[in-house]
């Protein structure tokens, strides 16, 4: 995939950085603030996907749970939120809790009064929950179609367990940020939103980076040879259950990032981020955008999230019957994705068979292969 | 004594739902090692069929029959569910074989298609296109050797086809004059009434269990019996048996592997199909209810293994009687005076979706010890 990689000039990139950074630094004064909490949130989102693809993209593990990590994010970022801002309520304790007839904060919830302790529990939480589920997964061998259902069930389990406990996490209505203090300004409010959105687009270019710094060189290798050939990989003498379950609760700590990211521009978590739906989504914009190419999955999430939400207004009914086409589509008609295609073959065979460009007589592979030996 | 046996009914009761699910499941896993996540819409449509059946039964030529409407509904929500069964094989799945988590994603499609089909498309008209899939897929297959071999075949098929879509149209057209339930699209939960001969309480041994839950679990013994005898008596059940052994092997001692897959895919369709029949009769009807089981049935497949159908109905039974157990408390008034922090415990997960979270977890740890389930299948490969 990578041989046909085009290189663009420095110039070029830098430029593009350029542009990009003035784009998100002016996006807040060009676009509506609907729009931005739209964009925001979709960003955020491409963090997950980020996730995805590290995991689908470059080890072959399906997962299907990745919701689980998302809102346990979420989780931990909106509690933060409403215990630092529960000074006026009885107890000093979120509110909700007197609904219960709960007085005392829950012990789990004790070490969450501190913002460092918060602000490393929204990463490494999801990050740790992942790692035990994938290594007990994992150390059995457990993988292809079994892995992907057994996430889906912890899933359910997990949407099951938040969805009925309201004494400690207040049950099936979330938490909700938007009135919520944070350094005395209101989560909720334009100025924080936008913050925030600024936020979000840092933390997607330095997750891309992340990324990119985390397949590259001999752990990335390792990674697809997991995908491609795992009994090799194992007789090889490298342990696949280690790269899998890191690799896995990476992946579960960049969910956690954006599942709080997003919680704060959408001013709730629920277990509704825990459905069987919405975790199956993040890997339809993997898909879309190319798997196996870091780019394309940041691209699909936002491009599709963004069609989603133009096609619910226009008409409602249609958007599952897209999105099941889309489904049907990418995996059979194009398993590389979009990206992935326009990386590969695909625009080259296009041309040939329009005729404006010339066939390669044998297999493209060693025609790349001699020009680059020819080029040294 | 008493309370041993309620609970081991009830355990019963909901682990032959399951089974009934979870069956047509595990032999298409077996036999393609793919998992179909649109089993679970395929149930709903066998849930709607029932449904559908029930308000054709009320007009006035079948009124007589009424009573025995469920029955029908059994053999026609096989059908129709095992021609959409077959047409997604037909369509999708063949294209897919050997990537197993591409077909994961792409039978997920299908279920949200599934999905909206139901809500935004008059059920009239949806019988109407079952109709004529059903007919454009097996009329071809009908006709004399001298046609199929000869050079104009396709252009028999496709007049077949053309038949097919004006007898749909036609059947479709009738039903949404003279039901009008039927006629408009709505995605709002129906109900299916059972029949009156099914409807209050049996008495066994003292205790009184509801007659719809019986029947459900007389409609798993025959869909088990059924499957049973098919697979070991007959010989496209040897056939299958073969082609999940070795596929390839199979393939070289002249198994047509490509008749196999549609024929195991549509029986497992069809089983999904009967399960949503007995479905139907415990609670509404509405487009997602196959998402309620679906899970449930991956736990079967995953807990019972591939290798023998007796895993399938074990790990249903074991699932069914644990989720009872522990989601009923029952435990508890087994071992009144059990100390008082194991007590809280089984309190804190005594609720239909807290035994949910238990048995996961009790699932997980039992794959620790044996993670290819029950009844793995033997062989000797590097993988599997």
């Amino acid at each position: 995939m990578s041989l046909t990689k085009i290189k663009f000039d420095k110039k070029i990139v830098l430029s593009f950085w350029i542009i990009l950074i003035a784009l998100i630094i002016a996006a807040p004064t060009l676009l509506p603030v609907f729009r931005l909490n739209l964009l925001g949130r979709y960003l955020s989102l491409s963090i997950v996907a980020l996730g995805v693809d590290l995991i689908w993209g470059y080890t072959g593990l399906l997962s299907l749970g990745q919701g689980i990590f998302f809102a346990l994010g979420g989780y931990c970022a909106a509690m933060y939120l409403q215990i630092t801002s529960s000074s006026e309520f009885p107890n000093n304790i979120p509110e909700f809790f007197a609904l219960y007839g709960v007085e005392k904060l829950p012990f789990f919830w004790e070490p969450f009064r501190s913002p460092f302790f918060a602000f490393f529990a929204i990463w490494i939480i999801p990050a740790l929950v992942a790692g035990l589920i994938g290594f007990l997964v994992f150390r059995n061998r457990i993988k292809g179609v079994y892995f992907s259902i057994l996430t889906q069930a912890s899933l359910l389990v997990f949407f099951n367990f938040f969805n009925g406990q309201q004494k400690l996490i207040n049950g099936t209505n979330g938490l909700k940020t938007d009135v919520t203090q944070l350094f005395g300004q209101m989560v909720g409010s334009e100025s924080m939103q936008r913050i925030f959105f600024w936020i979000t687009a840092i933390l997607v270019i330095a997750a891309w980076f992340f990324a990119k710094w985390v397949v590259k060189g001999r752990f990335g290798n390792i990674l697809i040879g997991i995908r491609d050939d795992e009994p090799r990989v194992r007789f090889t003498g490298y342990n696949p259950v280690i790269f899998k379950t890191i690799i896995f609760s990476i992946a579960g700590g960049l969910a956690g990032v954006s599942g709080a990211l997003y919680t704060v521009q959408s001013g709730i978590v629920s277990p509704q981020f825990m459905t069987v739906p919405f975790s199956i989504e993040m890997v339809i914009w993997v898909a879309v955008g190319g798997r196996g190419t870091l780019l394309g999955a940041i691209l699909g999430a936002v491009f599709i999230n963004y069609a989603k939400s133009l096609v619910s207004e226009a008409l409602p009914a249609s958007w599952m019957f897209i999105q099941g086409g889309l489904f049907i589509l990418v995996v059979t008609a194009l398993p590389e994705g979009v990206l992935g295609w326009m990386q590969g073959d695909g625009p080259r065979n296009l041309l040939q068979k329009f005729g404006l460009k010339r066939k390669i007589e044998t297999y493209p592979s060693l025609e790349v292969n001699n020009r680059e030996e020819n080029n040294e | 004594m008493e309370l041993l046996l309620d609970s081991l009914f009830n355990g019963v009761a909901i682990g032959s739902v399951l089974l009934v699910a979870a069956l047509g499941l595990a032999i298409v896993f077996g036999l393609m090692g793919v998992i179909n996540l649109a089993h679970g819409e395929l149930m709903m449509l066998g849930a709607y069929t029932t449904y559908v059946t029930q308000l054709i039964f009320k007009l006035p030529i079948l009124k007589p029959f009424y009573n025995s409407y469920i029955i029908v509904s059994i053999f026609l929500a096989f059908i129709v569910s095992g021609v959409v069964g077959i047409l997604l094989e037909k369509t999708i799945i063949r294209k897919l074989y050997g990537s197993p988590l591409e077909t994961l994603l792409a039978t997920w499609g299908v279920s949200l298609i599934l999905q909206q089909f139901v809500r935004s498309v008059p059920l009239a008209y949806g019988t109407g296109l079952v109709i004529s899939l059903l007919i454009g897929l097996f009329l071809p297959t009908t006709f004399p050797s001298k046609i199929k071999e000869s050079i104009n075949f396709k252009y028999f098929k496709f007049s077949s086809w053309i038949f097919a879509a004006l007898t749909g149209v036609l059947t479709g057209s009738i039903i949404s004059s003279s039901v009008s339930k039927l006629s408009r699209a709505s995605a709002r939960n129906v109900d299916v009434t059972a029949p009156s001969w099914m409807r209050g309480q049996v008495e066994i041994i003292g205790n009184a269990f509801p007659k719809t839950r019986l029947m459900i679990i007389i409609i798993t013994l025959i869909s088990v019996i059924a499957i049973t005898l098919f697979l070991n008596q007959s010989a496209w059940g040897m056939r299958i048996r073969a082609v999940t052994q070795n596929r390839q092997m199979s393939d070289c001692l002249g198994i047509s592997t490509e008749k196999v897959d549609i024929i195991t895919f549509g029986i497992g369709s069809g089983l999904a199909g009967v399960a949503g029949v007995a479905v139907s009769l415990l609670g509404s009807v509405g487009p997602n209810v196959g998402g309620n089981y679906i899970v449930g049935c991956f736990m079967v497949v995953v807990l019972g293994g591939v290798g023998n159908l007796l895993g399938t109905v074990l790990a249903s039974f074991g699932i069914g009687i644990m989720t009872d157990l522990i989601g009923a408390g029952r435990l508890l008034s087994i071992w009144p005076d059990m100390p008082l922090p194991l007590s809280n415990t089984i309190n804190f997960f005594a609720t239909t979706s807290m035994a949910r979270v238990m048995i996961f977890a009790l699932i997980v740890i039992f794959l620790q010890f044996k993670p290819t389930g029950l009844f793995p299948q033997k062989g000797r490969m590097v993988e599997n």
